[in-house]
């Protein structure tokens, strides 16, 4: 069985979750740890947990075309 | 194996707190009834029409809470054999039947969305930014004291350390998208195949490192009637296949108000000098919940609402519920430490 490929999802007005297996890397290049099987990665840019979206962008409103 | 191997019978894990919890006490653990005993039939009955508020009625939702555990295996004083006891499930049907009533009345459903996943999610997402949860977040994070916070821990060990088992129910009766949905926020639940990392077991580690004790039952004598019917909701909603509605729901809501409030409880147990072997739980719900939000609102309620039409009203009373019954819990002890006492029975 092949491994299926990942996929990024976008929420309305939410985070990126990102499903399946793919490397998570800071600017220079430092890997990032991954702890859960699904992430959600902040689109807003106002999470204090960056990459991973703290659910902050509900607070502020964020909003999203989709 | 023949029966006399058996042990004796157990004594209850907890005191009961009147009538009716202490013969469901009694029943579970095996005990023989007495000659003139009254039925618990009877008893339930009388409970119900003495009650003045079933929801905070002590020993009603103990007597509930005792008869979940059987179901749940919570207890081993409570004997295997008499999980599907006649007289048992009949009592707890009628607790049950005037409970859900007493919910259905007290929770206020707000207008239904269309049932689209992406109307069922925004609705959702409305529902739970107006809950009155974070000031209960707020005060713990800036101006708790040491007692406060460890009763925090008290309160929410009676679910906590049964985390997410009441939403698992659900799993076998769904189908589908809302099916995979479920299980990928529970596997996340139960440690993603990481024993140390199951949250109840992160829950419990915290409790430890609080020096409290991690055993599950040991404060319900401690925790009052709403603590309980919190989680006798809970259990209702999941272990009746007819109310699977309520359940998605109210998983829904309890993760969308879940990753913000962490985070300042965890740092409210930072204030008071506490380490990450007690602040991990928190911090780990953060990043959780804000991904199971997601998931949630959108490929659990949404699509179970988008598939299932029929579902829609009991998807927002379950949101509703949990929104309006937490919130009550949280006020409850805010209250009480408003005029210097505990939110429980007795303070530990
Ligand atoms: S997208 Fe959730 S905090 Fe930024």
């Amino acid at each position: 069985m092949s491994e299926q490929r990942p996929t990024i999802t976008p929420y309305p007005d939410g985070p990126l979750l990102v499903r399946g297996d793919i490397d998570l890397r800071t600017a220079d290049g430092e890997p990032i740890e991954r702890r859960r099987r699904t992430v959600a990665l902040c689109r807003c840019g106002l999470s204090t947990i960056k990459p991973f979206c703290d659910g902050t962008h509900k607070a502020a409103g964020f909003r999203t075309d989709d | 194996m023949s029966l006399d191997v058996r042990p004796a019978a157990l004594a209850a894990p907890f005191r009961p707190r009147g009538p009716l919890s202490e013969a469901v006490l009694a029943r579970l653990t095996g005990q023989p009834g007495q000659p003139g005993d009254a039925g618990l039939a009877a008893l339930a009955d009388r409970a119900l029409t003495e009650t003045v508020d079933v929801v905070r009625d002590d020993d009603v939702q103990l007597a509930l809470f005792a008869l979940f555990a059987s179901s749940y295996g919570s207890f081993d004083q409570f004997e295997a054999d008499l999980e599907w006891d006649g007289e048992l499930i009949g009592a707890r049907r009628q607790l049950e039947a005037d409970f859900e009533q007493a919910l259905r009345a007290a929770v206020q459903v707000p207008a239904l969305p269309t049932s689209t996943t992406d109307a069922v999610a925004r609705a959702l997402f409305a529902l739970t930014a107006q809950e009155g949860g974070p000031s209960l977040s707020r005060y713990l994070a800036k101006r708790a004291t040491r007692e406060q916070v460890l009763e925090l821990l008290v309160q929410r060990s009676v679910y906590t350390l049964r985390e997410a088992d009441p939403h698992s129910w659900a799993i076998p009766r769904l189908h589908g998208r809302a099916k995979a949905a479920l299980v990928e926020i529970q596997a996340d639940e139960y440690g993603g195949g990481r024993p140390d990392r199951v949250h109840a077991a992160i829950f419990a580690a915290s409790m430890r490192g609080a020096g409290l004790d991690d055993s599950y039952g040991s404060y319900v004598d401690v925790v009052p009637a709403l603590t309980l019917a919190s989680h006798n909701m809970m259990s209702m909603f999941g272990l009746n296949r007819r109310l699977i509605g309520a359940i998605v729901g109210h998983l829904a809501a309890f993760e969308m108000t879940s990753s913000i409030p962490n985070r300042l409880y965890g740092d409210g147990f930072r204030r008071l000098g506490f380490g990450e072997d007690v602040t991990d739980y928190f911090d780990e719900h953060v990043e959780a919940d804000a991904v199971h939000e997601q998931i949630a609102a959108h490929d659990l309620a949404g699509a179970l609402a988008e598939d299932r039409p029929d579902l829609l009203p009991d998807i927002m009373f379950g949101a509703a519920a949990c929104v309006t019954i937490d919130g009550w819990v949280a006020q409850q002890m805010l209250d009480a430490w408003h005029d210097g006492g505990t939110s429980l029975r007795v303070p530990v």
